[in-house]
């Protein structure tokens, strides 16, 4: 179970996250959905104590984590992973060494089961076949889809999600919202996906939060979603409807500002 | 005006944060040499990059140093009639200075820009993030690692940088000014104390420090992508070749003052 509770967050004097609260119960898949800016990988980065909040409460599997040190926090990343949008894999090592990663820092294991828990996270994602390639070799969908089978090799309990489809094909944006899908049904894991591909989000999200300008504006279902009269967010799912004359851009508060090829003439029209 | 003073302010005030988040690193990496995990291979594989890696520049430095010397230093000498006791002068200069900052600024060339280059790629493609979500402390992993193989391979490359500038210099004495052999190495070595020899092992390994920790720093701190690693890299050259220079002039001006 994570708890967020009216967190809020500033960078350098400019607020990114506002009051912002969520609770993604255990063994479900929230997605977190927004613009790109919004606050949305910064809600990741909270969650696993790579940020710190200026204010509110973030409680992971029952212990609250603002406030914590390094090593203390050492202790709740055991229990998580996150797959970051540029999958992160380290260049220097194979895919071998990349997903076996933190199982040969801990030491646990011997070599041989760390080996077998890393072809199986690898097949999960049907990647067995690259385990001495390095990075560099992988296309964008293969590293992030090994960059799944990294976080997978733990076996976590809870799974965060930057953009996991970004800037891939629909083939891999399909089969990475399928090990998603998956995760979900056949491992139980917790998982936070930040995503603004709403195939994507419709496809895997237990329940969604929508987040604009660092303030949460949705909480609920994919139905309860679509069917919202908000402005800002029809303006985010249905923009081809809303965002209809050329030249017109989003307002703050969901309405549309059209820019004519004329400064003069420059109107505000309604939503 | 007013807003003159706030901007000299903020940019003062920044320079301070930056030289207080430079010593708190520094702290932290010290400290982690003394706790577990020691991360021996990766140690062991940063001190080869970095030492026989850096062989070939410091050789080829030493050389022509030591041959420059000995060319420049027969030309002052000859009006006293001092030209073969040149060795004397090669020896003290190149133990005392000329090595340890000539090695030093080469190594800051090539390893202090490179760490900066490679940590500053992590940072963008958030691999540091990912070694801090996958449990490692990416100070330990990344940076003592590197501050222990700099501490002990930069004296290396000095001693080899010193030893090879003075057989320079006794190529050009020998075959160019026609000095004995063993004159050359008598006077060579008479110049030198117990003291010189500390001295010379002590900037090497203040160098080392500043170039491994300067290198770091930047490329931690980087931001910005692409633009950014190319801004860290070159930032960290630049400090560091400074702050070697810099260091030299107050650490000579130390040993004079305890009469070393």
């Amino acid at each position: 179970m994570i708890r967020f509770s009216n967190v809020d967050l500033k960078f350098d004097g400019r607020q990114v996250l506002k009051n912002l609260s969520m609770e993604v119960p255990s063994g479900q898949t929230q997605v977190i959905l927004g613009g790109s800016g919004c606050g949305k990988t910064t809600t990741l980065r909270l969650l696993l104590g790579l940020l710190l909040p200026e204010s509110g409460s973030i409680v992971i599997n029952g212990r609250e984590i603002v406030g914590m040190t390094e090593r203390q926090m050492a202790s709740i990343r055991a229990q998580m992973a996150m797959v970051f949008q540029g999958a992160a894999l380290f260049d220097s090592l194979t895919v071998r060494e990349n997903v076996g990663y933190r199982l040969w820092e801990e030491g646990a294991l011997d070599d041989e089961t760390i080996e077998a828990r890393v072809v199986e996270s690898l097949r999960f994602v049907g990647l067995e076949d690259t385990l001495d390639k390095m990075p560099a070799e992988l296309s964008g969908g293969m590293k992030k889809r090994v960059a799944i089978a990294r976080a997978l090799a733990c076996k976590p309990k809870i799974i965060l999600y930057d953009e996991p489809t970004a800037g891939l094909d629909p083939i891999n944006t399909h089969l990475v919202s399928e090990l998603v899908c998956r995760l979900h049904e056949e491992e139980h894991v917790t998982q936070v996906v930040v995503t603004h591909d709403l195939e994507c989000a419709y496809r895997i999200a237990n329940q969604l939060i929508m987040i604009h300008r660092g303030e949460k504006i949705f909480d609920g279902s994919v139905d309860a979603l679509q069917a919202s009269n908000d402005p800002r967010i029809r303006t985010f799912l249905r923009p081809d409807e809303v965002l209809v004359e050329p030249g017109c851009f989003p307002c703050k508060d969901g309405g549309v500002r059209v820019i004519s090829p004329m400064p003069e003439k420059a109107e505000q029209a309604p939503a | 005006m007013e807003a003159a003073v706030t901007r000299i302010e903020d940019t003062l005030k920044g320079y301070a944060a930056t030289v207080q988040d430079f010593a708190h690193l520094c702290v932290i990496t010290a400290a982690g040499v003394f706790r577990r995990p020691w991360y021996v291979q990766e140690t062991i594989y940063h001190m080869n990059r970095i030492g026989v890696g850096s062989i070939f520049i410091v050789v080829l430095t030493g050389l022509f140093t030591g041959m420059v010397l000995t060319l420049q230093g027969a030309i002052q000498l000859e009006p006293y009639g001092a030209v073969p006791y040149v060795s004397k002068l090669v020896s003290a200069s190149v133990v005392r200075e000329l090595g340890p900052v000539l090695a030093a600024l080469m190594i800051a060339g090539r390893v202090g820009s490179g760490i900066a280059s490679e940590l500053a790629t992590m940072q963008v493609t958030e691999q540091i993030d990912a070694l801090r979500a996958e449990g490692t402390d990416p100070i330990k992993k990344l940076i003592t690692t590197r501050l222990v193989a700099s501490l002990v391979m930069v004296p290396v490359l000095t001693v080899i940088t010193d030893g090879i500038a003075m057989v320079g210099g006794y190529l050009i004495a020998h075959f160019s000014l026609s000095i004995d052999t063993f004159f050359y190495w008598t006077w060579a070595f008479a110049a030198l104390g117990p003291m010189d020899l500390v001295y010379g092992l002590l900037k090497p390994l203040v160098f080392g420090f500043i170039v491994c920790m300067v290198g770091c720093y930047a490329g931690i701190t980087t931001s910005g992508g692409t633009v950014g690693v190319g801004h860290s890299t070159t930032h960290a050259m630049v400090t560091s070749s400074i702050l070697i220079l810099v260091s030299d002039f107050f650490m000579t001006k130390l040993f004079i003052y305890w009469g070393w």
